[in-house]
């Protein structure tokens, strides 16, 4: 297989994996490409596919310089395979085969869990794009809108990635599963997206950018597993796949943030310091705090049900196999094999809240979630911090990991934010004061206008510190067809 | 004797399963209670299944012909959203022990048949609707339906993982169905049998795998559509109501063992249970609307449920009964008249039902891995039905002629219509058929006889038992018998006589039952299984089983 750090555009599919030369990969490949076009085609409103977006495009996989900038229209990105560099000499980092060189194919007896890991990844890739595609018509501005699509157009090379594995390593039955990746489609009834996360409506900018702070958060949590793969292909893939991401979690925060920078800065302008004062901060045409809290709440508690059960067969299996491993596996103080360790994962016993110890090997998915709660905690300080030194009397919290579960040992239950356990009467007259009810969606719906003029911000959301690629806010960031 | 696993269930306090009744149609949806293991140790997640699942359901296939005369489809679903079932549950077989395993899938194979041979029997049509994963033991349950619909939602699947992810096979009829029932092609069930993620969509039909592949947003609808569509098109004639089975009353002492028609008398230090059928206290109904509105109580089913009870209770419960003696005792003219009124009214649903339900009973017997014999004692009524049993157990003896200080009836075997026909063997064959496999000449000789009392020297001449003993003998040489039986190994005794009950032409049955069972009996003995290290152990730890190579 070639090797380079640059992208080869000899063929109709930019790439570093030598498809020029592999004629019956590039062959499969062109032949999913109409399919995918098609699909982005009728995803995105027209005026959109004609407007020239100034997005990034991967030229190199080198880290010190992977991207260049330019205006392009989105049909007509270069969505391309492009996998990190090959380490030399790179042996399994962990499981049964630890030390044994990494896989550069397929090993038989473990093709169907690979397959499955990578449909199950592949399918999140699309299923974003699906949920965000009405939000470009009402895009606070031509820099937030030009954010959206830069995640829009990654998600999709996303999926390319993840088609690219199945076409070449998987034969037929990779090819069935490509095809099935564009058939299935995010909320559909026919045939919905595999994960509860993807099916969920996107309705408006601040659920967008707490999916791209929290659910893609998710997606970098996997990757991360994923990029320790012993399969060679997949660890590069996803080691490729982490660099954009970051980008797409970088929008979440700053979008967040920014909304609340809106939020308090107004209330200070108006004088109002109580943050419950819901009525009257709405009135500044801003989002409270309480309902940024509820969003919050939502979108954090469906991406910790992405990480599946505490206690996991089929996470055992894959770490054991040497496909999956943990959260910056290479930094872990142990054996990598987890013969003899064990690990606490939370379960309920007798009507109570309890830790309870299990062998680590089957407790990889509850370790990779509690890395995620630490990883998510991050920004949600930093938006905390803004809040505290606008003088305003609040504080974001992370509610506890057994509210509003759908998945694991807390779907049995019912908990309130701080974790207690309550009755079905208790949940019923206190989840509108948790959650978004559909009053909170019409009142940040009825903000959600768009604002196309360059330099020009929605009332409910600040300008960013600094625009992409260093250029000034004022940039046209989408030159918009309005044909 | 720790708690008995018991066979009786109330339909109000199902754990596992929903039955919503609307008029021909009833919708039968699995929703297993995690918690509700039968033991401790696992927990039934995504709609797996242990003994107490499949307990409830085959209470519910039992009441649906006997309450809900007026079903004619039922619609067997998931009531989970995602998985339709993933089969029987991986930890609770890693934690059994091999007997039990092996009683567990007897009786879920006998679940099995009982609904398949619903719409042959009563004309009750099962249909399975699939939606989510249905694996293993999930689709084992489907492919006892008669029609398997399957939703093309790009993520729904059939599968048969056993093989790949656990060392074991789809013993529960599923490596036969496929191709006996389903008649897939054998090069590409080899294929399913050795994927983990089963196939979906249109290729499932093409494989034969379902019947129908149908639209997601489309597939609720086609579902009660189609059932309507098959009670519409059914011959069941419309039945208003069914009757009641009441709870069964019995009593439990270490040695025994009591039922209102059946007492079973066990006798540990000999490891023989003597069951004891008596015989009607009245006469017979003289009409199908008498028989109903005795219910439950009418002498020939209540002795059916209570020999059922009996059979499940000592199979799973006394495992070191290896000898069971069956006897009866009653007056062979009331038997015959109570089973003249069923023979009569062959017709009639009720009358159907219990003579199918006595069918279903006499194949329990035939598969038991017990050692069965028959006394044919003085006072006996082996009289039809009841003279079946003789040709259900591995021996018969029979008292010949006047014993001293016993002045009880003088021992006879009466046949009735119902030994030609009314209730095959699973090779498909009557018993007497079965036994007489080089001499088919002796059926004939046999149906001669029907409704004529035999005393010993006929029977014996009619080869319908097999040693007859005088006063002289009898004590010693049934004393003798019962010695030897007892003294040899269980598991010789087991394999020797379920290879000589089933003479004569295989069928699905007899392969499930014979060939697909025993393989899988012998792989749940052998340590790529059930060893420390046996995949089936290691299930969930996420460390893999470790083979040893050699073919065997």
């Amino acid at each position: 297989m070639a090797d380079t750090l640059d992208v080869s555009y000899d063929t109709r599919i930019p790439n570093n994996v030598g498809l020029g030369e592999d004629r019956k990969v590039l062959k499969a490949l062109e032949k999913w490409h109409p399919g995918y076009i098609d699909w982005w085609n009728k995803l995105i409103p027209q005026n959109f596919q004609d407007s020239m977006v100034y997005l990034r495009t991967a030229v190199s996989v080198d880290p010190k310089g992977w991207a260049k900038f330019d205006y392009v229209k989105m049909p007509e990105y270069r969505w391309g395979v492009l996998l990190a560099p090959q380490v030399e000499d790179r042996v399994i980092p962990f499981g049964e085969h630890q030390g044994k060189p990494a896989w550069q194919e397929v090993p038989g007896e473990y093709r169907n869990m690979l397959k499955r890991l990578i449909v199950i990844q592949g399918d999140t890739e699309p299923g974003s794009v699906e949920q965000q595609r009405f939000l470009g018509l009402t895009a606070p501005s031509l820099y937030d809108l030009r954010n959206l699509f830069q995640v829009n157009v990654e998600e999709g090379r996303h999926l390319w990635a993840m088609v690219y594995l199945l076409q070449k390593y998987f034969g037929k039955d990779g090819r069935e599963e490509a095809d099935d990746l564009l058939r299935r489609s995010s909320g559909s009834e026919e045939a919905p997206r595999m994960l509860g996360a993807f099916n969920e409506e996107t309705p408006d900018w601040l659920s967008f950018f707490m999916f791209t702070y929290f659910t893609d958060r998710d997606g970098k949590m996997q990757l991360e597993s994923l990029a320790q793969s012993g399969f060679d292909p997949l660890s590069r893939t996803c080691r490729f796949m982490i660099t954009e991401e970051a980008h797409h979690m970088f929008v979440g925060e700053t979008g967040v943030g920014r909304i609340i920078q809106a939020t308090i800065e107004a209330m200070n302008e108006a004088g109002i310091t109580d943050p419950t004062d819901i009525g009257n901060v709405r009135d500044l045409g801003v989002i409270d705090l309480p309902t940024i809290q509820k969003k919050l709440n939502l979108h954090y508690t469906l991406s910790l049900d992405l990480f599946g059960q505490e206690v996991s067969t089929n996470a055992a299996n894959a770490f054991n196999a040497g496909i999956k491993g943990r959260f910056m596996e290479h930094r872990i103080d142990d054996d990598h094999q987890l013969h003899n360790d064990t690990y606490n994962v939370t379960s309920i016993v007798d009507g109570k809240i309890t830790e309870e110890t299990v062998p680590a090997l089957t407790a990889v998915n509850m370790r990779l979630r509690d890395d995620y709660v630490r990883d998510a905690s991050g920004g949600v300080g930093r938006w905390n911090k803004a809040i505290k030194k606008a003088g305003i009397d609040f504080e974001l919290v992370v509610p506890h990991e057994a509210f509003h579960r759908q998945i694991g040992v807390f779907a049995a239950i019912k908990a309130n934010p701080s974790g207690d356990i309550i009755s079905e009467a208790e949940w019923e007259s206190g989840k509108d004061g948790w959650l978004p009810t559909p009053d909170d969606g019409k009142f940040v719906e009825s903000l959600m206008k768009p604002c196309y003029e360059p330099g020009k911000y929605a009332s409910w959301i600040a300008p960013p510190k600094v625009g992409i690629d260093n250029k000034p806010g004022d940039f046209e960031f989408v030159k918009l067809h309005m044909a | 004797m720790s708690k008995p696993i018991d066979f009786r269930v109330d339909p109000s306090a199902y754990r596992h399963w929903q039955v919503e009744y609307n008029g021909p149609v009833a919708t039968l949806s699995m929703d297993v209670d995690e918690n509700g293991g039968l033991f401790e140790g696992y927990e039934l997640k995504l709609n797996s299944y242990d003994l107490g699942v499949d307990i409830e359901l085959n209470d519910i296939v039992q009441r649906m012909r006997f309450e809900h005369p007026e079903v004619k489809v039922v619609v067997m679903q998931s009531g989970k959203d995602n998985v339709f079932c993933a089969g029987a549950n991986i930890r609770m077989l890693g934690g059994a022990a091999h007997s039990h395993k092996v009683n567990f899938c007897k009786f879920t194979n006998e679940t099995r048949n009982a609904f398949e041979a619903a719409e042959r029997d009563s004309g009750q049509q099962y249909i399975a609707a699939v939606k989510g994963a249905c694996a293993g033991g999930g689709y084992e349950l489907a492919l006892a339906c008669n029609h398997i619909m399957l939703t093309d939602d790009s993520t729904s699947a059939v599968g048969l993982p056993e093989v790949p992810l656990l060392a074991v096979l789809p013993g529960t009829g599923g490596l036969t169905r496929i191709t006996d029932k389903r008649k897939m092609r054998r090069d590409l069930a080899d294929i399913f049998c050795s994927i983990e993620e089963g196939v979906k969509g249109q290729r499932a039909k093409d494989w034969r795998l379902v019947d129908e592949v149908i639209p997601n947003s489309k597939f609720a609808e086609t579902v009660v559509e189609r059932a309507k569509e098959f009670a519409a098109k059914s011959n069941k004639p419309d039945i208003a109501t069914g009757i009641t089975f009441n709870p069964l009353e019995r009593t439990i002492t270490d040695t025994s063992v009591i039922w209102s028609t059946v007492t079973v008398e066990i006798d540990r230090a000999g490891r023989k249970a003597t069951f004891i059928l008596k015989g009607p206290e009245e006469n017979a109904p003289t009409e199908m609307d008498a028989f109903q509105a005795q219910g439950d109580q009418a002498y020939l089913l209540r002795l059916c449920r209570e020999l059922e009870d009996a059979i499940l209770h000592m199979r799973l419960n006394e495992m070191e009964i290896g000898l069971w003696v069956i006897k009866t005792e009653g007056d062979p003219e009331l038997v015959a008249a109570h089973e003249a009124l069923l023979a009569a009214n062959a017709e009639h649903w009720l009358a159907n039902e219990v003579r199918q339900y006595w069918k279903r009973t006499l194949k329990r017997l035939d598969v038991t891995s017990r050692s069965l014999v028959a006394f044919v004692e003085h006072g006996s009524c082996f009289v039809g039905v009841l003279a079946e049993i003789l040709f259900s157990v591995d021996r018969s003896y029979m008292m010949d002629g006047e014993f001293d200080d016993d002045d009880r009836a003088l021992a006879t075997i009466r046949l009735s219509e119902a030994n030609f026909g009314a209730y095959p063997m699973g090779n498909n064959l009557t018993r007497l058929q079965t036994r007489f496999l080089g001499e088919p000449d002796l059926v004939d000789v046999a149906q001669k006889q029907i409704n004529k009392a035999m005393d010993a020297e006929t029977a014996d001449k009619m080869g319908l038992v097999t040693i007859i003993l005088d006063d002289i003998d009898w004590e010693d040489e049934v004393r003798i018998f019962l010695e030897e039986r007892a003294s040899f190994s269980p598991d010789a005794m087991t394999g020797m006589e379920a290879n000589l009950r089933f003479a004569g032409p295989e069928t699905m049955e007899t392969r499930i039952f014979g060939r697909l069972t025993a393989w899988q009996n012998w792989i749940f003995n052998r340590p790529n299984a059930v060893g420390e290290n046996g995949a089936l152990q290691r299930y969930g730890t996420g460390v893999r089983g470790e083979y040893d190579l050699e073919r065997v």
